[in-house]
């Protein structure tokens, strides 16, 4: 029984830091129309800059400043947010293809540089000697997970109603301005590649505090946890939630991530043995065919987005 | 470091080849499209599939041609391959980009692509297995060049480089001499002139990615020679080849071309100074060099 | 039905009635626009900024879709071509800006619009260049290098590369010098005799008055005032509301 509840606990943890991660994501695409190819480098900057901040001192790499935890959290979020910088002014003021490029390389080049550079973050070993704040208090058991469960849900609460409020200003409305029709808004005396950007670091911000928080969880990143398969999964959750809408990108996320799991699960419980090692291969046509398939059938996702005035819809 | 330039130059070939299709289908249809390494996986694996059928069926075929390892029945697959990859990339637009970019919704394009290109090399892995393939399982000694400094080169590698030059050699006589090709041009460049000029859009269309996927495949073969034929080969492709055509300019064939080349220079080139572990970051810095000081690429125009 | 839409003359070349059209749905920039244009005459269609004179001939063309209303070229239905069908139905076009491939040379641009022309491909493009001297000499610079005049130059050979026998020119004179304006103008003029006709949006009224044989006033997407481009010249109310530069009302 405990068993069971505890997993659940770990599930719903790992969800809801996924969630947020979505959220990042829907301001970027959903409400700006950008093209984030690279999601799991702005997640990676964050768990891997919160852990180098915030961890002990560890031999032949950089970090140990053992920095007070938010601040450590706060020190992530602004990496992700440097990078989004950098390539959001180098790009965003092109076609849009750059961007998609550009991201997707910053992945390619974020994960080649974790695994390759020792002296940055430990290489493939990754960052390890990361002690997760208040366990003196709580421990390392199932309390602690409880506790950091509900800290992880009051903070997606906490972003979902801060990108509600920003989504339903004046910014908010700029935005899908931009996304609708750029020369139009540009008409306005309003510069769409300024707005962008901010959009465009936001998101990213919001992705690197996801990143932290998984870091935190637990308390270890390595190459292996900044993967294109993320990047894969956080836009599935966003495209079958439904972009746009912040309560589709929650919704998304827990369904997606219930899916992957069980999925994983059942084959590698009822697939032949000779076929297991294949059981990533077949989880990821399924991705693919969920991306495509929503795209044909259901682009607007499971719970479209409420506002009516995009050209999307009319031309349908 | 005469070595790395070389070899360079042979990784330069297959990349120019796989970048020519992608400049052209980015242009024209507007979308990164992020499953064209994709072709260049099918066309390696459906020249593999060809290959062995081949030499089943007519085994004189399997005779190689002179210092090369590549044979007869090869040469043949390759050919099959190239149609066929090409068929492949006219219906995967068909079946899918096609119906999304009618929706109205350009930018979903690049999402689609990216689920084609996962559904694809996963199908190929479930299909042909996850080890790495050989065309040849046969060792090709390599020519010594020269001994101080020592300098080799394979005849395939020879092979591989004149024959993709004799590609781009076709390709560009058709962009330059046919009105097919100027057809093509005129596409690019403003594509309602182009209709109003009698050029039909959904035949251009369709020769396109007939193009780009029969050089495609070529690219992927010649991968497969240089180093083996695996599933996962597009995922390491995708990013060479993007920062080829964003060197040389989105849209510019000549421009993937030269930036094909520099891009697998400058890959090779790097492993004098930095450990091999590094290389798949090399097109990523090069995609932020041209960025910040040339954004349009070499032949590149804006274009909003 | 208004009077436009019964031009007398019997069998004209096109005849335009009651066209809705616009670029998205549901938000039509033209609305029931009526016109005929007869066989080698010049038909004038002028109206200030924005008052949907291209968006006209983009419906003409194929290249926008036309919601209501029809189109018909010598009693053949042509509402819904498509815009490369139009050279087989003796239509050429010849749009505002924009109207020649400038990363292909002259020569390239010519030989792209005589490629469905058929027979001896070469001899039609002699031909078409023996028009044009300007072109002649530079046929294998690129036509991004060309002035403005030699640009519309291009655009109007191009045009006639298909032995169309309507052409639609829209603002053929946008952004050249007066003496260039002429040039093309004249040039359009001397085509008519060879029996084209003429569907010309101009800005440049008085001048493209003078050639036109009818004229058509358009504002905000709707017909105001037609008839023979002499008359309409006489006119004291049209030429005040009108070369005044003062936006027309709703007729
Ligand atoms: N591509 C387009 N998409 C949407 N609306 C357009 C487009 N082109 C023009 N319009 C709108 O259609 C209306 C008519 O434009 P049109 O270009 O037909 O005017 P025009 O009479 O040719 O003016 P001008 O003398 O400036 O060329 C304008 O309100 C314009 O904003
Ligand atoms: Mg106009």
């Amino acid at each position: 029984m405990i068993g069971t509840i505890s997993y659940l606990v770990f599930f719903a943890t790992t969800a809801s830091i996924l969630a947020i991660a979505v959220l990042g994501l829907n301001l970027q695409w959903g409400n700006t129309g950008l093209f984030n190819g690279g999601v799991v480098a702005f997640f990676g900057a964050g768990a891997y800059g919160t852990l180098i901040l915030g961890g002990t001192p560890q031999d032949g790499h950089l970090g140990g400043y053992g920095l007070f935890y938010p601040l450590a959290l706060l020190g992530g979020m602004i990496a992700a947010g440097l990078m989004a910088w950098v390539v959001g002014l180098l790009t965003l003021r092109l076609r849009h293809d750059y961007l998609a490029i550009a991201t997707f390389g910053v992945a390619v080049a974020f994960e080649n540089l974790m695994r390759n550079a020792e002296w940055l973050a430990g290489g493939a070993k990754g960052v390890r000697g990361f002690e997760r704040p208040l366990r003196d208090a709580l421990g390392d058991g199932f309390l602690y997970n409880i506790a950091f469960f509900f800290t992880v849900l009051i903070i997606l609460i906490a972003v979902y109603l801060f990108l509600e409020r920003l989504v339903a200003s004046p910014f908010g409305r700029l935005l899908r301005a931009i996304r609708e029709d750029e020369e139009a808004a540009a008409s306005l005396g309003k510069t769409p590649s300024r707005i962008r950007l901010t959009a465009f670091i936001t998101g990213s911000v919001i992705l690197g505090l996801a990143g932290g928080l998984y870091g935190t969880f637990y308390a270890f990143v390595s190459p292996q946890d900044v993967l294109p398969t993320l990047t894969f999964q956080i836009w599935a959750m966003l495209i079958v939630g439904g972009a746009g809408n912040n309560r589709g990108a929650v919704f998304g996320a827990f369904l997606i991530w219930g899916a992957w799991t069980a999925s994983g699960w059942a084959l590698s419980r009822f697939a032949p043995i000779e076929a297991q090692l294949y059981t990533g291969s077949m989880q990821f046509v399924l991705i693919g065919v969920v991306i495509v398939g929503m795209l044909m059938w259901r682009p607007q996702g499971l719970l479209p987005e409420r506002l009516v005035v995009s050209q999307r819809g009319s031309k349908e | 470091m005469i070595q790395n330039l070389i070899d360079g130059v042979l990784t330069g070939s297959y990349l120019s080849l796989g970048a020519i299709g992608l400049t052209l289908v980015m242009h024209i249809l507007r979308f990164a499209n992020f499953s064209h390494a994709e072709l260049l996986s099918l066309g390696a694996y459906a020249a593999l599939v060809f290959d062995a059928l081949v030499t089943a069926l007519v085994p004189v075929l399997a005779a190689k041609l002179g210092p090369l390892s590549l044979t007869y029945a090869l040469l043949i697959a390759i050919l099959i391959s190239m149609v066929l990859t090409g068929i492949s990339a006219v219906l995967i637009d068909r079946l899918v980009f096609k119906r999304v970019r009618e929706k109205g919704w350009e930018l979903s394009m690049v999402f689609a692509s990216f689920g084609m290109a996962l559904i694809i090399r996963n199908v190929i892995g479930l299909i042909f297995g996850l080890s790495p393939e050989l065309y040849s399982k046969d060792i090709a000694f390599a020519m010594i060049l020269s001994r101080d400094p020592l300098i080799l080169v394979k005849p395939d590698q020879v092979f591989v480089l004149i024959a993709a030059l004799a590609l781009m050699f076709v390709l560009h006589l058709i962009l330059s001499r046919t009105t097919f090709g100027y057809a093509l041009r005129a596409v690019a460049e403003n594509p309602s002139l182009a209709q109003v000029n009698g050029v039909n859009l959904a035949r251009t269309v369709t020769a396109v990615w007939l193009i780009g996927g029969g050089l495609a495949a070529v690219a992927g073969v010649f991968y497969g020679l240089s180093h083996q034929v695996i599933p996962v080969m597009g995922r390491d492709l995708v990013l060479p080849i993007f920062a080829a055509t964003i060197v040389g300019g989105i849209g510019s064939v000549y421009g993937a071309v030269l930036g094909g080349f520099i891009v697998g220079i400058a890959g090779n080139l790097a492993l004098v100074v930095l450990p091999s572990g590094y290389t798949p970051s090399i097109p990523f810095m090069l995609i932020l060099i041209v960025l910040m000081i040339r954004p349009h690429g070499l032949f590149g125009e804006a274009r909003a | 039905m208004p009077i436009w839409a019964h031009r007398s003359m019997p069998d004209p070349l096109l005849q335009v009635t009651g066209v809705t059209a616009g670029y998205v749905p549901d938000l039509p920039i033209l609305h029931g626009v009526s016109l005929t244009a007869e066989r080698g005459q010049i038909t004038l269609i002028i109206g200030p900024n924005g008052a949907g004179k291209s968006t006209l001939i983009k419906a003409i063309a194929g290249l926008i879709p036309v919601s209501a209303g029809r189109i018909a070229l010598e009693q053949q239905d042509v509402t819904h071509i498509r815009p490369d069908q139009l050279a087989a139905h003796g239509i050429a076009y010849v749009p505002q800006n924009d109207n020649i491939f400038r990363s292909l040379t002259i020569r390239q641009n010519l030989d792209l619009a005589l490629r469905r022309a058929g027979g001896d491909a070469t001899a039609r493009r002699d031909r078409l260049l023996a028009q044009f001297p300007a072109l002649d000499e530079k046929q294998r610079d690129k036509a991004g290098t060309l002035s403005g005049g030699q640009r519309q130059f291009l655009a109007i050979a191009m045009a006639l590369a298909t032995a169309p026998r309507l052409i639609l020119m829209d603002e053929p004179s946008a952004g050249l010098s007066p003496k260039a304006t002429a040039e093309v103008l004249d040039h359009a003029r001397r085509l008519t005799a060879d029996g084209v006709s003429i569907l010309l949006v101009e800005q440049n009224v008085s001048q493209a008055m003078k050639l036109a044989d009818h004229c058509y006033i358009l504002a905000e997407g709707r017909n105001q005032v037609d008839g023979p481009a002499a008359e309409l010249m006489g006119d004291k109310v049209v030429g005040e509301i009108y070369l005044g530069g003062r936006r027309m009302g709703a007729a």
